[in-house]
């Protein structure tokens, strides 16, 4: 069992969808909503075990029909995948809770969808093999626009008309690029590409280097870097907030995907084309940080307002790839998990409080005031606080983290002043939005408010989430230096790739 | 032949490019189609273009490459799912939204239609 452990976070999800599509899952409403959380939450279990298994035993190599690498397809865990993978199972369960409380009503198979995103997801971070990071990237994608359309609306559908046919243009050109790297290297898979790309002499280091950056533009355009983000805005404020939630995750599986491939393969050994990404990614990404916060400060209602503040997440994640050195990596990935959580968190509450707003939703207008304000107003918060980066929460410390790694790089000259000026606009926008959300109510004596009362389901999604910030500073220590060692270990090129390439169960 | 294979995938990516910028939904489709033809095609030949080798048997030294066209094969099966996917979206879009364009509205002309 324990060996087949790194193929589980993949097999459980598909399970999953198949016995919630199954009957009597498939009419019964609350046999699914039950199969549906327990699936969640063992997988979420599952996860964790891989993450504790490979944090003591080291890289975790697994041979799918016992095909060794580089000819077979190997699923591979490192620090890095367990740590990604245990934090998409958590936001699973999270979701799947605040689903259960209503929200699967509005739009057939809402549960099998979340699992087979979850398994897509899943198997980007998993696999070893670039050529599957496509075929999840699909599987992940072909859910997500079917969840996107749940609930059904001309909104929706007009944003995911956009959605679908950007990313299938995008898929094109990673198949492309993936074709030309193949023609150069011979190989697909991560580690024995990171060791062939030295040995490229000639015209073909020209070729891998255009197959590369059409890589780039492909990771870009599924992670909203900047002249590709204008899908993000529109399609994640008209999703159904739940399923915005889960979205928090997808963008960042494009940002592991640079990881891997512009820290690995294109890294510190590829010869001629050493960090050949390096100078694009750093000017894009703080480009996206500023566009972003333009589009908070502009946005006119909470939901497009989160979906902005992903945008500025995505440009700091990006700017601390460009570094490429292991401590940046290291507060790359406190930072993502930070972001992911509060942004999910954010989209919930966003739902909650525009179902109790009544007609106005969650525009930024004097409307009716909320029927829970010391709940609502307390959660929304410390929400704000964490997102903005304000102590005592998880923002914070990764904020320091993010400008002391900064510091030392030639860049810091324009990168800080853009950080922190965005997180003054973060500030102001957010306070004018708690303002108006909360204080310039109408306040209608005559007329009772007769929205319902946030579902104790929904409650606990949110505090859920928002608790894993107390957590990440509260266990900052720990959870720092799991960090740095899964950064140490993704720098440590040579060590992947034996781990990979002479490995396997 | 490489000449031929080379014109052929770059006439069908810039045709489904024109395609794609007609922003109606159904050459948008016929677009991505072009586009995933032109793709497929392109990744078989990452394999080397060569003829009367054998696949492989295991018996002559001299074969094709397996790989690209395992490659293809998944790439086939989901540029058809993602493209049975993408019509029915595009008929749902033009019964929602009243019009095919893709973003919903048609664009104003500059010249009144004279009715």
């Amino acid at each position: 069992m324990i060996q087949h452990l790194t193929s589980l976070p993949v097999l459980l999800p598909m399970l999953a969808a198949i016995i919630l599509l199954l009957p009597p899952c498939g009419k019964n409403l609350f046999a699914r909503r039950l199969a549906s959380s327990v699936m969640a939450i063992i997988t979420f279990v599952v996860s964790v075990l891989l993450l504790i298994t490979v944090h003591n035993e080291g890289i975790n190599v697994y041979a799918i029909g016992n095909w060794s690498a580089p000819f077979g397809i190997v699923l591979v865990a490192d620090m890095l995948s367990s740590l990604l993978v245990a934090l998409t199972s958590f936001l699973g369960v999270m979701v799947v809770l605040y689903g259960c409380a209503g929200d699967d009503e509005h739009g057939s198979f809402f549960h099998p969808l979340i699992h087979f995103l979850i398994l897509g997801v899943n198997g980007a971070f998993l696999t070893g093999d670039l050529f599957n990071v496509f075929v999840f990237f699909e599987v992940l994608l072909i859910a997500s626009y079917a969840l996107l359309m749940h609930g059904g609306g001309k909104q929706k559908t007009k944003a995911a008309l956009h959605y679908v046919i950007l990313n299938l243009v995008g898929s094109s050109a990673f198949l492309i690029g993936l074709g030309i790297l193949y023609g150069v290297l011979g190989t697909l898979n991560i580690a024995d590409m990171a060791q062939k790309i030295s040995l490229l002499t000639g015209d073909d280091v020209y070729l891998a280097k255009a197959g590369g950056l059409l890589l780039l533009v492909v990771f870009a355009l599924k992670s909203a870097l900047l002249p590709l983000h204008l899908w993000l805005p529109n399609t994640y404020s008209s999703a159904a907030p739940v399923v915005a939630a889960l979205f928090a995750i997808m963008t960042k599986v494009g940002v592991y995907a640079m990881l891997r491939v512009y820290t690995v393969m294109f890294g510190e050994q590829a010869g001629e084309l050493e960090h050949m990404a390096q100078t694009w990614l750093w000017g894009l990404a703080i480009a996206t940080i500023v566009v972003g916060a333009i589009g908070v400060l502009a946005a006119q209602d909470l939901r497009k307002i989160t979906a902005n503040l992903v945008l500025v997440s995505v440009g700091t994640l990006v700017a601390l790839v460009s570094l490429q050195n292991i401590n940046a990596t290291a507060a790359l990935l406190y930072y993502l998990v930070h972001s992911t959580l509060v942004c999910a968190a954010l989209f919930l509450l966003a739902d909650i409080i525009s179902i109790q707003r009544g007609k106005v939703g969650d525009r930024l207008v004097a409307g009716r005031v909320v029927k829970q304000p010391f709940l609502l107003g307390t959660l929304f918060i410390i929400a704000a606080l964490t997102v903005i980066g304000m102590p005592p929460f998880s923002g914070f410390v990764g904020k320091i983290w993010i400008l002391k790694t900064t510091l030392n790089s030639e860049n810091a000259m324009v990168f800080w002043p853009a950080y922190l000026i965005t997180s003054l606009v973060l500030i102001i926008a957010l306070a004018r939005a708690g303002t108006s959300l909360f204080w310039e109510g109408k306040y209608t004596g005559s007329e009772p408010n007769d929205a319902p009362n946030a579902h104790p389901l929904q409650v606990i999604a949110i505090v859920g989430l928002l608790i894993c910030s107390v957590m990440l500073v509260v266990f900052g220590g720990a959870i720092s230096e799991y960090t740095i060692k899964a950064a140490t270990q993704l720098h440590d090129i040579s060590g992947g790739i034996n781990a990979v390439l002479k490995g396997g169960v | 032949m490489e000449l031929l294979y080379a014109s052929c995938v770059g006439v069908l990516i810039s045709c489904g490019v024109f395609l794609l910028l007609r922003a109606r939904t159904f050459p948008v489709v016929l677009g991505l189609t072009m586009i995933s033809y032109a793709v497929n095609l392109f990744l078989f030949s990452s394999g080397r273009l060569t003829t009367n080798k054998a696949v492989v048997l295991g018996t002559g030294a001299d074969y094709a490459d397996p790989l690209p066209q395992a490659l293809v094969l998944t790439a086939i099966v989901i540029g058809f799912a993602m493209t049975a996917f993408v019509v029915i979206l595009a008929i749902r879009g033009r019964a929602d939204l009243g019009n095919d364009h893709v973003d919903g509205h048609l664009v104003k002309s500059k010249y009144k239609v004279r009715k």
